[in-house]
């Protein structure tokens, strides 16, 4: 929902500290459920997830999840879903050139890490989307990967 | 090695024939040349012919012999239909021209965009300018996909890879790499104006080593935009261009202001094309004193003259505003008098 979109960006610094004690309770919990469980559960979890982050950032579950590291505004909102923005199109107002309703998400994303602890990480670029991933959970791919990293 | 360039400086070489590289350049290009010699450097901007006439892309470039080191050629800019730019810089590079070839992310995905890089470094294309593009929205059809597998971020490191670690992203290995100069663009004059110079510094280290703005008429923002660029290191990084426009009159403007996608005209520009005799006139004044402010600003390398529709005032602007202090740019026209 655009209204809680701007919420959240807003609240940038709150969503940042909640981010960094809630994440890793949820990979936690969804290594324990991989152990247990294998892959069974990953459609409820992906689920879970679009429908959580959804609501908070219009999150459009592309698989590369960079919210912490864009002001927690998500740049798949961008119409020409840009990943190092914003474009030189933004209007002088801060709205989207191509949406002239919605405040241009790179606007809000710097704007959103400038509040934030570790805000500085939108400086560092973010290379393209693996396109292989939409759809998929980065809750999930995170856990993964601390379990293939453990194992080692 | 150095005889060789020094023949190639004196004489020139076939139209086509790939100049010599010289030491610490990484393309053949004229542009790089004229830039790391410490130049102020001019670019401009050829409209591609709705048309299938190379001739009339050859006519188009020689309104600016001997007034720019460039010719940018645009890659369906607006994201209106036109000669491809690829196709415009082959025909340009083979009467010898120096030109940009400018890559937008809006109609290709990687394998079709580091594909179209060899082939015009094939073509003899020595720069090439990453753009994330305009929206499919604002063209002549907006029914269009909009690709933007990339963004210019993304696709300036991708030239990068292509070039000094001669492969494909996916490691494949290339047995030539493209040896072009890489650009990408800025605009200081939309927000976040605040952060527009940490967003150049990311543009840098994706790889870009020019940089060309958008239309600058508002020296206010913009020495506030260099003067933290210079504070940043980044001008010693790469050759920062501003761009320049030339307005034919107040309702130009005001319609460019409000139509197209980045363009900040202030008022007080408005208000002497409405308060002129001959607007038209005004209008390259206005161009004439911005480029004459640019060239006294610090860490602007050059100018890129944006004059859509305006192409044949290029010559007289840069002209008159005497910032290639007497250099005459190469063109078809003095190869002949060497």
């Amino acid at each position: 929902m655009y209204k809680v979109r701007l919420w959240s960006v807003r609240r940038s610094r709150f969503m940042e500290g909640l981010y960094n004690t809630v994440n890793p309770a949820i990979i936690a919990v969804l290594k324990g459920i991989t152990k247990v469980f294998g892959k069974k559960l990953d459609k409820p979890i992906t689920a879970a997830e679009a429908g959580l982050k959804g609501f908070l950032f219009d999150c459009q579950m592309c698989g590369n999840c960079a919210l912490s590291k864009t002001g927690m505004s998500c740049p798949m909102n961008c119409p020409k879903t840009i990943r190092n923005g914003p474009c030189g199109g933004v209007r002088p107002n801060g709205m989207c050139e191509v949406k002239p309703e919605m405040r241009c998400v790179w606007v809000a994303a710097w704007d959103g890490a400038s509040r934030m602890k570790d805000g500085d990480a939108i400086k560092s670029i973010d290379f393209a989307v693996d396109h292989r991933e939409k759809g998929t959970s980065t809750w999930l791919k995170l856990a993964r990967e601390e379990l293939a990293e453990d194992a080692k | 090695m150095i005889e060789e360039i020094q023949d190639a400086e004196t004489l020139g070489t076939n139209p086509g024939d790939p100049l010599p590289q010289l030491p610490g350049h990484v393309s053949h290009g004229r542009f790089e040349r004229v830039l790391r010699a410490g130049h102020f450097a001019v670019t401009t901007e050829i409209a591609p012919p709705d048309s299938a006439d190379p001739d009339e892309v050859l006519t188009r470039a020689s309104l600016f012999d001997g007034y720019v080191d460039a010719i940018n050629a645009t890659d369906g800019s607006g994201a209106h239909c036109h000669m491809s730019s690829l196709a415009v810089c082959a025909i340009l590079t083979r009467a010898g021209y120096s030109p940009i070839l400018q890559i937008s992310c809006r109609d290709r995905n990687r394998i079709a965009i580091q594909g179209d890089t060899l082939g015009a470094a094939a073509l003899g294309v020595c720069n090439a300018l990453c753009l994330s593009g305009d929206d499919v929205g604002a063209g002549d059809h907006p029914e269009a996909k909009p690709v933007f597998d990339f963004d210019s971020v993304s696709l300036t490191r991708t030239l990068r890879v292509l070039r000094d670690e001669s492969r494909f992203l996916s490691g494949r290995k290339l047995d030539l790499a493209p040896k072009l100069f890489i650009g990408s663009s800025i605009n200081p004059f939309v927000p976040p104006i605040a952060n527009r110079a940490d967003q150049l510094a990311k543009k840098i280290e994706a790889g870009a080593e020019y940089i060309q703005s958008q239309y600058c008429f508002d020296m206010d923002v913009l020495k506030d935009f260099m003067s933290k660029a210079v504070d940043m290191g980044l001008t010693e990084k790469a050759y920062i261009l501003i761009g320049v426009g030339v307005l034919p009159s107040a309702r130009t403007a005001k319609w460019m202001r409000a139509n197209v996608p980045g363009v900040h005209i202030p008022d007080n520009i408005i208000k002497r094309l409405e308060g002129a005799d001959k607007p038209l006139r005004e209008g390259r004044n206005i161009c004439v004193e911005i480029m004459q402010q640019l060239k006294e600003t610090a860490g602007v390398s050059g100018v890129h003259v944006m004059a859509y529709r305006q192409e044949k005032w290029v010559k007289d602007v840069v002209k008159r505003s005497g910032v290639l202090d007497g250099r005459v740019p190469w063109s078809p026209e003095t190869e002949e008098l060497n």
